[in-house]
């Protein structure tokens, strides 16, 4: 409780849930810390709802523990954690109104009626569902559920709020609005959001800090830009966003340049090196599409360029993706701002002859 | 296109050409008629074998009895028939007591079916596959067995010599005994014996609906309720209990009604001084030959219990609504 030593809010260490055979959460350790809004982003399976389930009290660790602001919750049941969730489904009681909902939890509190019935309003307002109390839940339209489950989750100003997929049940439009509402709310109330999504954008854009999981390991965590440009392992960097990677082995190192030989790619690749790669280490290079210039003449430089010719082309109004084969067979994603109209000279087109070139910096060396 | 429109044309040609007469009729079943008769077959069924032998009972009720076959006659003018006998059950204590009697042993008797039911419904419906499956037999296994045959069953185990009621009474004479021993203990034939036997027989028709509405509520709802601070038995009382509401009308509905009417367990089981209603109608009808005031019981007897089914129908659509 001393102010000298800030220890991490919630921290999970080494935390293991085993069902049968099946290790769903595998040595688990993660700190998270006060006012963050964190995300635990993987595909299904990863272990990321069991984690959180954890975090909840639902599951009890098999092995390891949780820490939540210096409390251990080992064997602390659902209902007596400073913890509440939003649920996938919302899981609004249908039997009572919207009022009801929202104040539920707040009849454990040491309130009175006058005081209870403030905070719901509060909330009502919050989320801006303000005329709304009387209704039932069915009465409403999905972005409304949403914002009752919220509202009923912050109601008892948890010391960490959960969130199970917050936006998987919206629509697009309504899925955008939501998530800059969401971290609205938690920035005011500053309250430490943990969300679990297998959706990469929405772990972006809402959270300030990722953390990757795959089959019960967490693979990376950092900071959306750290993620995304910084991916540690072939695995992250293919998870989030898209890449094209090229497998190979150091040649030689020389200042902070590594020079990869990657046959696939038909040639030397030139990328800025990271610690621990040694001459003759088998690593990839990974770039991403929007890195990669494309064009019809050679480049000045003629470092990191290849000839290819344009094997597919979406089309998505205000940039393009190219699909180009060069001339080794590898067929790489290129990504590019249509930033002239369509007939312009200079635009590639379909089966054209060009030239895709990348620096050094943009690319990423990964040895893992 | 020519040539599709042709080879089109030539199978309704062909078609209206071969069956002319069983086209119409076909196509009359294919369009409305398979749909209305289905709708109306169950309303044809109630009409046949409920409306109009309800009728029937009704016009009964309204005569009067005779020496003859049937042993019924009605006025010779308009209105042919009175109220008289309604008066009479109305005023006469016998058959007050036997409607007070019934509504009193099924409403204990479903209260019980209620209490036992609701937890064997709920662990049923929390169990999982096979285990399920197993209990559900269970519950519906005493079906394959004669009712009459259960209920001797249970003659034989309350009667005064059986070996269960020895060795209640040794139980007894050995660890409760205040006042003389006793040689058995007295249950065949009282009031216990009749609200065991409903009780019993009647289980099986609590526990169904309730576990076919508890089955399918979302567990994430209790989850939530506990994220939220409530503890099991709040969870319960909050959120099991208020959404399995439409499960308990329909248990209690398919309790209640035919254990109202009840004849074979009040009279073997039953004491001989409080009937039950469906033993009153019964006595009118063949050892009295009193059709007309047994069917005026019967009608009196059908109109009690259409209001609780007209309350329970006024719930079931409040609840289809949510």
């Amino acid at each position: 409780m001393s102010d000298s030593t800030p220890q991490p809010y919630v921290s999970i260490e080494r935390v293991t849930k085993r069902f049968g055979d099946f290790t769903a959460v595998d040595d688990i350790t993660l700190t998270i810390d006060r006012g963050e809004l964190f995300a635990l982003l993987g595909g299904s399976g990863c272990g990321k709802t069991t984690l959180l389930r954890m975090l909840a009290g639902f599951e009890q660790p098999t092995s390891g523990r949780i820490m939540i602001d210096g409390e251990d919750m080992s064997g602390v049941p659902p209902y007596e954690r400073p913890v509440n969730m939003m649920f996938q489904s919302y899981a609004l009681f249908p039997h009572m109104t919207v009022e009801q909902n929202i104040g539920y939890g707040l009849k454990h509190e040491p309130m009175t009626a006058a005081e209870r019935r403030a905070r719901v309003a509060e909330m009502l307002d919050l989320v801006q569902l303000v005329g709304y109390g009387g209704r039932k839940p069915h009465q409403l339209s999905g972005g409304q559920r949403q914002r009752v489950a919220l509202a009923r989750a912050l109601a008892k100003q948890p010391k960490i709020l959960l969130l199970d997929e917050p936006l998987g049940a919206l629509d697009k439009k309504l899925r955008e609005a939501t998530q800059f509402e969401l971290m609205n709310i938690q920035h005011k109330l500053g309250i430490t959001f943990i969300v679990v999504t297998h959706d990469q954008e929405e772990a972006m854009i809402l959270a300030s800090r990722i953390a990757v999981m795959d089959r019960g390991k967490i693979r990376q965590t950092g900071t959306p830009t750290n993620v995304y440009e910084f991916p540690c392992s072939r695995f992250v960097a293919d998870f989030i966003g898209s890449i094209n990677q090229f497998e190979g082995s150091v040649e030689d190192i020389e200042h902070d340049l590594a020079v990869v030989d990657a046959p696939e790619c038909g040639g030397r690749i030139v990328v800025q090196t990271v610690d621990g790669v040694a001459r003759g280490a088998q690593v990839a290079v990974a770039v991403r599409p929007e890195k990669i210039q494309i064009e019809r003449t050679r480049p000045a430089t003629s470092v990191n360029a290849f000839r290819g010719k344009v094997l597919d082309l979406g089309y998505f109004g205000k940039d393009s993706l190219y699909r180009v084969q060069l001339d080794s067979g590898a067929i790489l994603r290129v990504n590019r701002v249509n930033d002239r109209r369509a007939g312009e000279s200079e635009r590639v087109a379909w089966e054209d002859e060009v030239w895709l070139s990348f620096e050094p910096q943009a690319a990423i060396l990964l040895t893992e | 296109m020519a040539g599709i429109a042709a080879s089109d044309s030539v199978p309704a040609a062909r078609m209206s050409e071969e069956a002319p007469v069983g086209r119409g009729f076909r196509q009359w079943l294919d369009r409305k008629a398979w749909r209305d008769t289905i709708i109306a077959t169950p309303f044809l069924w109630l009409l046949l074998f409920f409306l109009l032998p309800f009728l029937i009972i009704f016009a009964i009720s309204l005569g009067e009895a005779t020496m003859a076959q049937p042993p019924v006659q009605f006025a010779a003018e308009w209105p042919y028939g009175s109220l008289d006998n309604y008066r009479l059950i109305a005023s006469d204590s016998l058959y007050i007591g036997g409607y007070f009697n019934s509504l009193i042993y099924a409403t204990i008797s479903t209260v019980f079916c209620l209490l036992i039911g609701y937890p064997m419904a709920l662990a049923i419906a929390r169990s999982r596959g096979s285990t399920r499956n197993l209990l559900l037999l269970l519950v519906i296994l005493p079906f394959w067995t004669s009712f009459l045959l259960r209920v001797y069953a249970w003659m034989g185990l309350l009667s005064n010599n059986s070996w269960f009621n020895q060795g209640l009474t040794w139980i007894y004479n050995h660890s409760l005994n205040f006042g003389p021993p006793l040689n058995a203990i007295p249950m065949m034939n009282t009031d216990f014996a009749v609200i065991l036997g409903i009780t019993y027989s009647y289980l099986p028709f609590m526990v169904l609906p309730l576990y076919a509405t508890l089955e399918r509520l979302d567990l994430t709802l209790n989850e939530a309720a506990m994220d939220l601070g409530s503890r099991p038995l709040e969870v319960f009382k909050d959120i099991t209990l208020p959404l399995s509401i439409p499960g308990i009308i329909a248990g209690s509905m398919l309790v209640f009604i035919p254990a109202t009417g009840e004849l074979v367990i009040p009279s073997l089981m039953g004491r001989a001084d409080s009937p039950m209603i469906g033993r009153v109608i019964n006595d009118e009808f063949s050892l009295n030959r009193d059709w007309p005031v047994a069917s005026a019981i019967a009608v009196a007897l059908l109109l009690m219990l259409v209001v609780p089914i007209m309350i329970y129908n006024h719930y079931q659509s409040r609840a289809d609504v949510t």
